[in-house]
């Protein structure tokens, strides 16, 4: 049994939140500059730059890329010879954001209830998936999930009649959708498969992969591709101003499901597209 | 007049706007604003419309003004505030038509709104900007001031007025019908 202490799951979880709102990964600044050689838009092309400098500045001036700093995802595979020592996972979790989000100037964007929505005032609680695999290490991947954009990921139940091709309209539909409204250029996290939380799950976990990064299942990879194309020639465009580059990226993860059903989930994301993991 | 066309293409927009300077922007032109404007989004348009529909004072005269749809970040010592882009306008749809007739002459926001904004924009002569989702530091480099100066217990959704200095946006919804999302989007539809 290794053991891993709470106050290094809290300081991590803290760096992450900070990182992940300030720094916008290098796979974005790449998909910026691979879109500004093919976007004939010119108002398109000048939100590319726009978003280019705003990533710089929020970079060098450590502030937020985007006000919105997200609710807090955090994904944890926690090996199963881990034992985790002073206190429990899920306050841990919870004590880094709290810690981040007010250190690191972050808005808290997060109600205590959906009803009343008093604001809890630092960004806690995230929400948290614990995977448990094998070994001795304990990941901590975390998202800072916009809500303009989550709030317009849809799920859909498609008969196995339906097949790919239903698969296929479906996750279009969701791109001409989300629209302006979801600050587009999009990545999209497509769920296939499982049951109705399995697929909602995996359309979640898609988007970590490297943006521009092939499909290791070479079918799905072909299918990213055509339905990437196909977003592309709506003509949405960058803010949705009209332009080539609606999404940089539809990223999907497949999983078994039962003879009845074609289970669909897919998460928009926007171009803050901001998230961070560290192993323990 | 409130609305100047500046060499280099951009439009100069200063508040408060009347009626004859609403009319003078047209959808897809580039605009820098400058003056004094108001953030307010869901919570604080959830309080304002209680008012307006009892015909009470509100905290803030929105005669003239421009109502931007943002909850900023934190500002860091020395920043007049944080991180300050737009949030998706269509929530705050069910609000927007009363506060048109009330004198509001703009918001700013990102995203497609309803028919009923859209008609009240012709009808009442107000504008629909639009700045750049995402873009929240560089946009707060516009942002000259700010204060609170209602609801301060909503914390990021207060009511903040703010001067800004050629704050840029682009004009999404006019006063004439014109709307830049579906003339853009056409031109760039490839079948």
């Amino acid at each position: 049994m290794r053991e891993v202490h709470v106050s290094a799951i809290t300081d991590t979880i803290k760096k992450l939140c900070m990182e992940a709102n300030w720094n916008l990964g290098s796979e974005m600044l790449r998909a910026f500059d691979k879109a500004l050689t093919t976007e004939r838009s010119p108002a398109g092309k000048q939100v590319l730059q726009i978003l280019k400098q705003n990533a710089e500045m929020a970079r060098t001036k450590k502030i937020a890329y985007c006000q919105d700093t997200g609710f807090t995802i955090c994904f944890v595979e926690l090996g199963q010879d881990v034992h985790i020592a002073g206190g429990g996972l899920t306050d841990a979790i919870n004590e880094g954001v709290r810690q981040g989000y007010k250190e690191g100037y972050l808005r808290a964007s997060i109600v205590k209830s959906p009803f009343d929505r008093v604001n809890t005032g630092d960004n806690t609680p995230a929400v948290i998936h614990v995977d448990v695999v094998r070994g001795s290490e304990l990941k901590l991947m975390i998202m800072a999930k916009g809500g303009g954009c989550e709030n317009r990921s849809k799920y859909t139940m498609l008969t196995p009649a339906a097949g790919i091709e239903g698969v296929k309209d479906f996750v279009i539909e969701c791109v001409k959708m989300a629209g302006p409204d979801a600050c587009p250029p999009l990545i999209l996290g497509v769920g296939v498969g499982g049951t109705f939380e399995k697929a909602a799950l995996l359309s979640k976990k898609a988007l970590f992969r490297e943006i521009g990064s092939p499909n290791p299942d070479p079918t799905l990879d072909a299918l990213e591709k055509e339905l990437l194309d196909r977003a592309n020639r709506l003509g949405i465009g960058p803010q949705g101003y009209g332009g080539d580059t609606t999404s940089f990226g539809i990223q999907i993860l497949a999983y078994p499901c039962h003879i009845t059903s074609l289970p669909v989930a897919v998460t928009i994301e926007c171009h803050a597209h901001r998230h961070k993991e560290a192993t323990l | 007049m409130s609305v100047t066309s500046a060499a280099d293409g951009i439009k100069d927009v200063k508040t408060p706007l009347s009626d004859a300077d609403v009319a003078l922007l047209k959808a897809g032109d580039r605009v820098r604003i400058s003056g004094v404007i108001y953030t307010a989004r869901d919570a604080a348009h959830a309080r304002l419309f209680p008012l307006l529909e009892k015909g009470e004072q509100l905290p803030v005269d929105v005669k003239g003004t421009i109502i931007y749809y943002t909850g900023p970040t934190p500002p860091r010592e020395g920043d007049a505030i944080g991180s300050v882009g737009p949030t998706t306008a269509s929530r705050m749809d069910k609000f927007t038509p009363a506060l048109l007739e009330a004198g509001l002459k703009g918001t700013i926001g990102k995203g497609y709104r309803g028919q009923p904004v859209k008609d009240a924009l012709r009808q009442y002569k107000g504008v629909y900007f639009g700045s750049i989702g995402g873009a929240g530091a560089v946009l707060s480099e516009f942002v000259k001031k700010a204060e609170v100066v209602a609801y301060e217990d909503l914390g990021t959704e207060a009511i903040r007025r703010l001067e800004v200095e050629g704050f840029p946006a682009i004009v999404l919804y006019d006063c004439h019908g014109g709307d830049l999302y579906q003339d853009g989007q056409k031109q760039y539809a490839r079948g």
